[in-house]
This record gives C-alpha cells, sequence and structure tokens, in this order.
C-alpha cells in the first residue's frame, strides 16, 4: 500500500513539474514574452529594458527556469500584474468560495445522483426511468452558463426567490475566520450570515452540479442494472433475505464502486464547470479570477499559479478515489 | 520458404473471405442492423442529418445575408431595445441590425465546421500517438504515455482555456485547436490500450506466425479492429466540442470576428450580454446547441450498445 502511494506520488510531482515546465517555456516563446504582456503597446524601449532586467529576464534562459522551478517549491510566485499583491494571497482569498461552491456542488450531485439513479433503474423502462433519461440528456447537452442565466432569470428575477449573485448580502458582515462564509456563520454564532450565505449558495450549486448529477445518475442507473442481472441477487432473493438487506448490502454496495470512480473524475467538470458558473453568479472565487487573469490583460504570474493548483488539486483527488477502492472493494486489496 | 508461407496466407485469406461472405455476419453489418432498430439511434441520426441539411442548403434556406445590416432594423436599435419579429425578419434583429433568422440558419454550417475540425484534430493526433505508442512499445510508449499525463492533468475546459490563454491572440483557428487538442490524450489512451490488449490476441498471434510484416500488422489487423471504440468516442466527442468552444466564447476567449454566426459565439457573447432585454437571442442558440450536442450524444450511445460484442445474437 505504501509503495503504491509513494510510486503515484512520484508519478504526480513529475507531471506537475512536466506541466509547469510546458508552460513557463510556452510564456517565453511568446513573441514579445511576459514584458509586453505586463507593459502592453505602448511602452518605450526604456521601460521595457528596465522592467526586463528587473524580472531577470536578461539572464539565460536555464538560470530562469532554475529561479522558476526554486520559486514553484518555496510557493513564491512573485505578485499579481493586475493588483501588484502578492500571488499566494490574491489566491489565498479566492480559494473557499470556489470550495464552498464545489463542495456544495458535489453534496447535491450525489445526494440525488444516486437515490434517482437507483430509482430509475428500479422502475426500468417506466415512466419515471425514461423521464430521468431524458433529463440527464439534456443536463449534458446544456452549456451551463447558459442554464446558470436561465435559472437566475426565473428565479431571482420573475419570481425573487433567490439572491441573484454575489455570496452574502452586503450588510452582513460576519467576521471572516476561514473564508468559508456558511462555516464562518457557524463558527462566530452568525446564524443569520449563515443563512443568508446557505440562500446564495443555492442556485450557484445547482448550476455547477447540473452535469455531474446528470452523470451520476447514468452511471448509477447503468451500475445497478448490471447488478441486478448477478447471480449472487438472484442467490440472496432465492435464499430468502429481506428485500431491503439484499438491496443495501448486496446491490448497492457493489454498484457504488463505478459511481466513486466517477465523482472523482467529475472532480474536472467541477473545476472547469466553476469557471463559468462563478462569471454568471459573480462569485469571485478562483473561477473569477481565472477568467479576470485573463480578459483584463494576461496576469501571467497569477495564471501560472492556477494552472498549477488545478492540476493538483484534479490530480490528488483521482489518487485518493483510486485509493479509497481499497477501502470499498475488497478485491481490490488482495491485489 | 517465402513462397510456402505465401500460398498458405493466400489460402487463409480466401478462407476468411469465403465465410465471411456465406454464413457469418460481419460484426459491422450486423451492427448497422441492429442501429437501425434502435430508436434512439434513429432520433439521433435524424436531427445529425436535419442540421446537416441546413448547414448545406443555408444559401437556400435563409431569408436573407447573415452578415448584412438592415436599416429597417437598425433604426429602432437601442441597447434596451432590439427589434423582434417583423414581416421580412421571423426572428427579428440581432444586437446589430442583422436578420438573426439567417444568422441562426448559417450558424448550422459554422458551428458544425467548428465541431467536425476539433474532433477530426484531436482524432488524427491522437490516433496517430496512440498507435505510435502501442505498435512500438517500450520507451517511445512511455514517453507518449507521460505526454498524455500531463495534458490530463488539468481538466478538458481548463486545459482548453490554458492553451487559448496562452496564444498570444484568439482567432478562429485557436479555439478549433484548443478544443482539439483537449481530446489528443483521451484519443491516444483509448487506441493504445485497444493495440495493447490485441497484440496479445490469436488473430495477431496468426498473423505473426504467418510471417506477416511488422508493419503490415499494425496497418490491416490490430488499426481496424480499434477504430471501432475511437468511432464511438469521436461521436461523443462532438458533443462536447461544440459546448466547449461556447464556454470559451463566453469567457471572451472565442473567435473575436463580430461577422462570424456560429452558434456557441452567438449565445455565449450577444445572447448572454441581452439576455434582459431579448431573451431570444439566448434561447434559439442554446436549443439549437442542446439538439445537435444531443443527436450527438445519442447516435455516438447507440454505436457503443450495438457494436458491443455482448449484444450479438
Amino acid at each position: 500500500m505504501v509503495r503504491v502511494i509513494s510510486r503515484r506520488l512520484i508519478q504526480l510531482v513529475a507531471t506537475v513539474v512536466a506541466l509547469m515546465t510546458l508552460v513557463f517555456f510556452w510564456l517565453r516563446s511568446l513573441p514579445g514574452g511576459p514584458v509586453d504582456a505586463l507593459l502592453g503597446e505602448r511602452a518605450t524601449p526604456q521601460t521595457r529594458e528596465l522592467l526586463t532586467r528587473a524580472l531577470g529576464y536578461d539572464q539565460p534562459i536555464w538560470v530562469q527556469y532554475g529561479r522558476f522551478l526554486k520559486n514553484v517549491v518555496t510557493g513564491n510566485f512573485g505578485n499579481s500584474i493586475r493588483t501588484g499583491e502578492p500571488v499566494t494571497e490574491v489566491i489565498g482569498r479566492a480559494f473557499p468560495a470556489t470550495i464552498e461552491l464545489a463542495i456544495a456542488a458535489i453534496i447535491i450531485a450525489i445526494g440525488l445522483g444516486i437515490p434517482l439513479g437507483y430509482l430509475a433503474a428500479k422502475h426500468r423502462g417506466r415512466l419515471l426511468d425514461n423521464a430521468t433519461i431524458i433529463v440527464t440528456l439534456v443536463g449534458i447537452s446544456i452549456p451551463i452558463f447558459f442554464l446558470g442565466y436561465l435559472l437566475k432569470d426565473w428565479l431571482t428575477q420573475d419570481i425573487h426567490l433567490f439572491p441573484p449573485s454575489g455570496r452574502i448580502s452586503t450588510g452582513l458582515g460576519n467576521t471572516d475566520v476561514t473564508g468559508f462564509f456558511v462555516l464562518d456563520g457557524l463558527l462566530t454564532r452568525e446564524l443569520d450570515a449563515s443563512a443568508d450565505a446557505l440562500w446564495h449558495l443555492v442556485l450557484p450549486a445547482f448550476t455547477l452540479a447540473t452535469i455531474p448529477l446528470a452523470i451520476i445518475i447514468r452511471i448509477t442507473r447503468a451500475s445497478v442494472l448490471d447488478v441486478l442481472d448477478e447471480d449472487y441477487i438472484r442467490t440472496a432473493d432465492a435464499k430468502g433475505l429481506r428485500h431491503a438487506t439484499v438491496r443495501k448490502r448486496h446491490v448497492l454496495r457493489n454498484a457504488l464502486l463505478p459511481v466513486v470512480t466517477t465523482i472523482g473524475l467529475q472532480t474536472g467538470a467541477l473545476l472547469a464547470g466553476a469557471v463559468l458558473t462563478e462569471k454568471v453568479y459573480n462569485w469571485g472565487g478562483l473561477g473569477t479570477l481565472i477568467t479576470d487573469s485573463i480578459s483584463g490583460g494576461r496576469d501571467y504570474p497569477v495564471l501560472q499559479a492556477l494552472i498549477l493548483l488545478a492540476a493538483i488539486v484534479f490530480i490528488v483527488v483521482n489518487l485518493a478515489v483510486d485509493l479509497s477502492y481499497a477501502f470499498i472493494d475488497p478485491r481490490v486489496r488482495v491485489k | 520458404m517465402a513462397t510456402l508461407a505465401e500460398n498458405k496466407r493466400r489460402r487463409i485469406e480466401e478462407l476468411i473471405a469465403r465465410t465471411s461472405e456465406a454464413g457469418g455476419v460481419s460484426l459491422f453489418r450486423d451492427a448497422g442492423r441492429r442501429l437501425l432498430r434502435n430508436p434512439t439511434a434513429i432520433v439521433g441520426g435524424v436531427l445529425i442529418l436535419l442540421f446537416l441539411i441546413i448547414a448545406i442548403f443555408a444559401p437556400l434556406v435563409a431569408p436573407h445575408d447573415p452578415v448584412q445590416r438592415f436599416p429597417e432594423l437598425t433604426r429602432d436599435l437601442t441597447v434596451d431595445h432590439i427589434p423582434g419579429p417583423t414581416a421580412g425578419h421571423p426572428l427579428g434583429s440581432d444586437p446589430l441590425g442583422r436578420d438573426f433568422a439567417s444568422r441562426m440558419i448559417y450558424g448550422a454550417r459554422q458551428t458544425l465546421f467548428v465541431g467536425v475540425l476539433a474532433t477530426l484534430i484531436g482524432l488524427l493526433l491522437g490516433v496517430l500517438l496512440g498507435a505510435i505508442a502501442g505498435a512500438l512499445g517500450g520507451r517511445v510508449d512511455a514517453i507518449i504515455m507521460r505526454l498524455t499525463d500531463v495534458m490530463l492533468a488539468l481538466p478538458s475546459l481548463l486545459l482548453a482555456i490554458t492553451l487559448v490563454a496562452l496564444a498570444s491572440q484568439s482567432t478562429q483557428w485557436t479555439v478549433i485547436i484548443a478544443v482539439a487538442v483537449v481530446n489528443v490524450p483521451i484519443f491516444a489512451r483509448l487506441l493504445r490500450g485497444s493495440m495493447l490488449a490485441q497484440r496479445e490476441s490469436d488473430h495477431v498471434l496468426a498473423a505473426r506466425a504467418l510471417g506477416v510484416k511488422r508493419h503490415d500488422i499494425v496497418l490491416r489487423h490490430m488499426l481496424p479492429n480499434s477504430l471501432t471504440a475511437v468511432i464511438v468516442q469521436a461521436t461523443l466527442t462532438f458533443a462536447v466540442a461544440i459546448l466547449d468552444a461556447a464556454a470559451l466564447s463566453f469567457l471572451g476567449l472565442g473567435d473575436p470576428d463580430i461577422n462570424r454566426a456560429e452558434w456557441g459565439l452567438m449565445l455565449g457573447v450577444d445572447g448572454v450580454r441581452y439576455f434582459e432585454v431579448r431573451p431570444e437571442l439566448a434561447y434559439f442558440p442554446a436549443l439549437a446547441i442542446i439538439l445537435v450536442a444531443l443527436g450527438f450524444t445519442l447516435l455516438g450511445e447507440s454505436i457503443r450498445e450495438a457494436l458491443d460484442p455482448k449484444n450479438r445474437r
């Protein structure tokens, strides 16, 4: 077990270093390079030269690369071009917003997805099943930013059920402890702030959950159907086990294995979907940060760090899913 | 010695040819028959066919030129008011006073163009890499696989965003290539996996025993057998490609050409910007995208089901 984990961790580090190396050399190969990106087109030769020297871009590429790697390892990503703040600070501020949103979305996706998929499989070929299939197909075919605008239009403009954007109402300034607004409210016993943050979370979380939800429903349905066909289910039924026992111990437990893998893979959809969802609801998390760093003149230091962060989160979650297999499935443990 | 092997091979190939013509039903023909009996496949196929026809005959179907601005539309055009349907313009105006219906119809062309090209480029590069890795093995295989690891380290849309963001300026081709590259590692892994499985299989062993040359084994025996999985994946990829292109437009990373009528662009830029003023500008391209993506997903899944040997009778 330890050997497997350590091998995977080494592979993770190698992959991330390779990714960062590609990004580094790509940026240096752009016409004008990062200096032009920083200064824009109207820079005079003098300021350009000054900045080139200040940022160390006049040194040989290998020296720059070595320094870049050292900075990555020590967590020093330089300052944001747009705001001048340290990149780690900018990202640290946006991080909890996205994690809060992503956790809410995955709770919705799993909490609704597995029961709905199970129900659809149980009522195979009937109305509920067919309706579920159609809804999930539309769910994976709809551009989610459009769905976001649609929900926003219906539920915040036509009927004022939810707040249209942001994470919390102005004036409800709760004490910032962790940056997770719902959790902060609970920690500081400002329950109204917590409830308000939760209320703001509903629409964005549902929008972000759309694709993972549709996919989890489909996988659960297919997997339950597969398991229901197995001989051991027939055996369990035949030997007179209670229906609920068969369902819980035999059907669900076996059917959930592929679902777990899917959940890991859907982290990717969540990270990418967050960029779109956050723009729709003006959320102010990492997704907003990515969009802002690209559109307002490319903010390369921030972008570099965000790419690194996304890659690490994505790979680590998938590693965790792979490892969780050993706990869920005894057959894997033996191997 | 050579002639002996030659004769033997010819006899076996004749035998194979005879059996597949007479009694045995080939997997493809069998799959095709099952596909035609599957209502899901028919719905998907009809949807795609419909959009293809619209795309091909766009100049005949569209009432107007998609880039021309009409004085009768631009006259009452303001930021808060975009004219709705009138006599000559069944879907009204777009934000620049152009005929929206014509833009929707021409949009089929551009959207299919982006989707098809992105899918094809991704497929060709991926198949090439996968085939090389699967056929050669060893160090080449290891290098290619580490390369796909790096590309898979980012979720697909984020990789596409990164690629466009790292390009100095965005054009239609930046979008197509970014969306295509995202799919390269998927196709490469798919093909490599299938080739590896076949390397151990009986029919490749038989071919090798008969002294068939290595590149013939790869090209004539291994590749064709791996392509079924690739075809299914390509059909499904198409839907994702259109959605990704729309997402890039929404993020301001799309095609900057304001004359281009492409659904993702229409939805992601104008549709969203004028959602409060005239939501139809978003509804129509969104509906078109959903239907086209749905068509390809349905078809792709039915093909996968039809090709699954478990479903053979």
